[in-house]
């Protein structure tokens, strides 16, 4: 049955690492979470509560040990990695992880123009591109359409993940997937980026998810929060319930959902 | 003198399309692909009995150069698909060349466990030979007039391949994997690729050696991946502020010509040529650890500024004191 207002659906989805050993970590545990297309979806949690596991289960750098996932009525679950990488931008947490830092802007930039695409025998880089690159960097403020020859790694944290940014969104994902994209970079820089994200997010209306330790900025930015616990989901507030949420209030859900005494800014912040 | 460094030079050439071949896995891929040790003699069997056999030594060239792609694909898929670590791969794919190599010969004569092969009484069939007669030319001059056009149109085959949307892919997965499978980059089949032409154009330089030696023996890839790496750092140091790709890989063919008359200076000024490997092995360690060296350096000086200005401040205060 085909569904169209659902993004991206994860059926009863478990990933334990290490089974077997005293490791073993049960990291995503029968989750299940449906996105609407156009939703916002903040994450929060704490250590070890498997965001990250969430996010790279979805764009298939492990697989699942049980569980479907579903993306725009196709079934992902067994695909490669590079094979969904064509539905998927990606920005991760450290700032060096998202760009090939000795490549030029333009080159990386190219190469994510060409993200999905058979990589052929045709010129790295055409003219009309760098066009099209000069003009998407301009919007970034930074001037980095004037050193668009420049090494990317020349360049600074915040630059580099906004370049990044830029990046996963130049072809238009199915879904935008930012991975604590802001947690290394100073404030002001993270504030910037952030705003940066909202603007993208919002003038392509992207079906976007944001793991952020910053519960402020999971309330301020998006449709939706979901908090995360154990491999689970255990708070999905969206809508006006959304916007009338604070961090106490947020916190005491925590210790609510969780039937845990372990809700204390630290668990959370940390 | 003059014959000696003419004959440095010539032989320059033949081993910057080794160092080339050594750049792509080493710099461009960042991974010490052992390896080549099996490919060079990989590249000099083929050609060598293949020219016993009668085939044009150009088709032979041709020929070696596949093989060494193969071999390179090996290394490449022991890698990636069966998860071996980078060097233990390259050294399995090294010590079974060992043996395989020894087979390419023995098809030459017949007799199995050949472990060289002489190409004197087939020297007029050789690429050299050949050139040498069209040309009517010295066989010095032949060998340098030779190199010199095929590491230019090397270069240029390789600048025009890694500035491709394929080669632009490999030369990224060097630098992050993990970014180029997030941007739908089969990293497996980049690093397959990248190794079978590395090991290619290595295996293409066993080739060329062979011809221009008139020899091919199952050892005379030993060393071989440090001969290459030597060629690039003195290559890197020569021109270390240029950016440009194409005259970062001419900086590479300078590298392997000027290592190669350092190595003819030197023993024509008497060292045993057994040595020379110990000297190569030595220039590669003390380039490799020059940044540390340098900033060992840079600090200790920093060090004794900082205690001499502590020294004049001390005495400073005891003089207003």
């Amino acid at each position: 049955m085909a569904d169209i207002s659902t993004m991206l659906e994860l059926k009863n989805v478990t990933k334990t690492f290490n089974p077997g050993t005293v490791n073993e970590k049960v990291a995503m545990n029968r989750l299940s979470l449906k996105v609407n297309k156009g939703d916002f979806i903040t994450v929060i949690g704490g250590n070890g509560a498997g965001k990250s596991t969430l996010m790279n289960a979805v764009t298939g750098v492990f697989g699942v040990d049980s569980g479907k996932i579903i993306l725009d009525n196709i079934d992902i679950t067994h695909l490669a990695e590079h094979k969904r990488a064509k539905y998927f931008g990606r920005v991760f947490q450290d700032p060096m992880m998202g760009t090939v830092p000795d490549m030029e802007i333009q080159e990386n930039l190219a190469l994510a123009y060409r993200r999905g695409k058979p990589h052929g025998l045709k010129w790295g880089i055409s003219a009309s591109e760098k066009t099209l690159y000069r003009e998407q960097l301009s919007r970034l403020g930074l001037g980095l359409e004037n050193r668009m020859s420049a090494k990317v790694g020349l360049l600074s944290g915040g630059q580099r993940q906004a370049l990044t940014l830029l990046m996963s969104t130049l072809v238009r994902p199915k879904m935008l997937l930012l991975d604590e994209h802001t947690a290394a970079l100073d404030p002001k820089t993270a504030e910037k980026v952030l705003t940066l994200t909202n603007e993208i997010v919002g003038e392509d209306d992207l079906t976007t998810l944001m793991v952020t330790h910053n519960m402020q900025n999971a309330i301020d930015y998006g449709n939706r929060l979901i908090m995360m616990w154990d491999g689970k989901i255990i708070l999905d507030i969206g809508g006006e319930d959304k916007k009338k949420l604070t961090v106490e209030a947020l916190l005491e859900a925590f210790s609510k959902a969780s039937g845990s005494a372990f809700a204390n800014d630290r668990a959370l912040l940390s | 003198m003059f014959g000696t460094i003419t004959a440095g030079i010539s032989q320059g050439f033949i081993w910057a399309v080794l160092a080339l071949g050594v750049y792509i896995s080493f710099r461009l891929l960042e991974f010490a692909d052992l390896s080549c040790e099996g490919s060079v003699t990989l590249g000099a069997s083929i050609a060598a009995m293949l020219i016993w056999k009668g085939l044009n030594p150009f088709l032979a060239s041709i020929i070696a150069f596949c093989g060494g792609c193969i071999a390179g694909s090996v290394t490449g898929i022991l890698t990636t698909k069966l998860k071996i670590p980078p060097i233990l791969s390259g050294i399995l794919t090294m010590i079974s060349l060992y043996s395989i190599n020894i087979h390419i010969m023995s098809i030459a004569t017949g007799t199995s466990g050949t472990a060289n092969l002489s190409l004197l009484t087939f020297s007029k069939n050789t690429i050299y030979g050949v050139l040498r007669t069209a040309l009517g030319l010295e066989k010095t001059y032949v060998t340098l007039i030779c190199g010199a056009v095929f590491a230019v149109v090397i270069i240029a085959v390789l600048y025009w391949f890694f500035g491709t949307e394929l080669g632009s892919s490999i030369r990224a997965t060097g630098s992050n994997e993990k970014m180029c499978r997030a941007q739908g980059i089969n990293t497996d089949t980049t690093k397959i690729l990248g190794l079978a032409i590395s090991n290619g154009m290595i295996a293409l330089a066993g080739s060329m050696l062979c011809q221009y030696q008139n020899f091919s023996d199952v050892n005379m890839g030993v060393g071989s991946i440090v001969i290459g790496l030597a060629s690039i750092i003195i290559g890197e140091t020569v021109f270390m502020k240029v950016k440009n790709f194409a005259l970062r890989l001419l900086g590479i063919v300078v590298g392997s010509v000027i290592y190669r008359i350092v190595v003819a200076i030197v023993i024509y000024s008497g060292m045993p040529s057994t040595d020379l490997k110990l000297m190569t092995a030595v220039i590669v360690m003390v380039a490799l650890s020059l940044p540390i060296i340098k900033n060992a350096f840079y600090a200790s000086s920093k060090k004794r500024k900082m205690r001499s200005e502590a020294a004049e401040i001390d005495a400073e205060v005891t003089k207003n004191g």
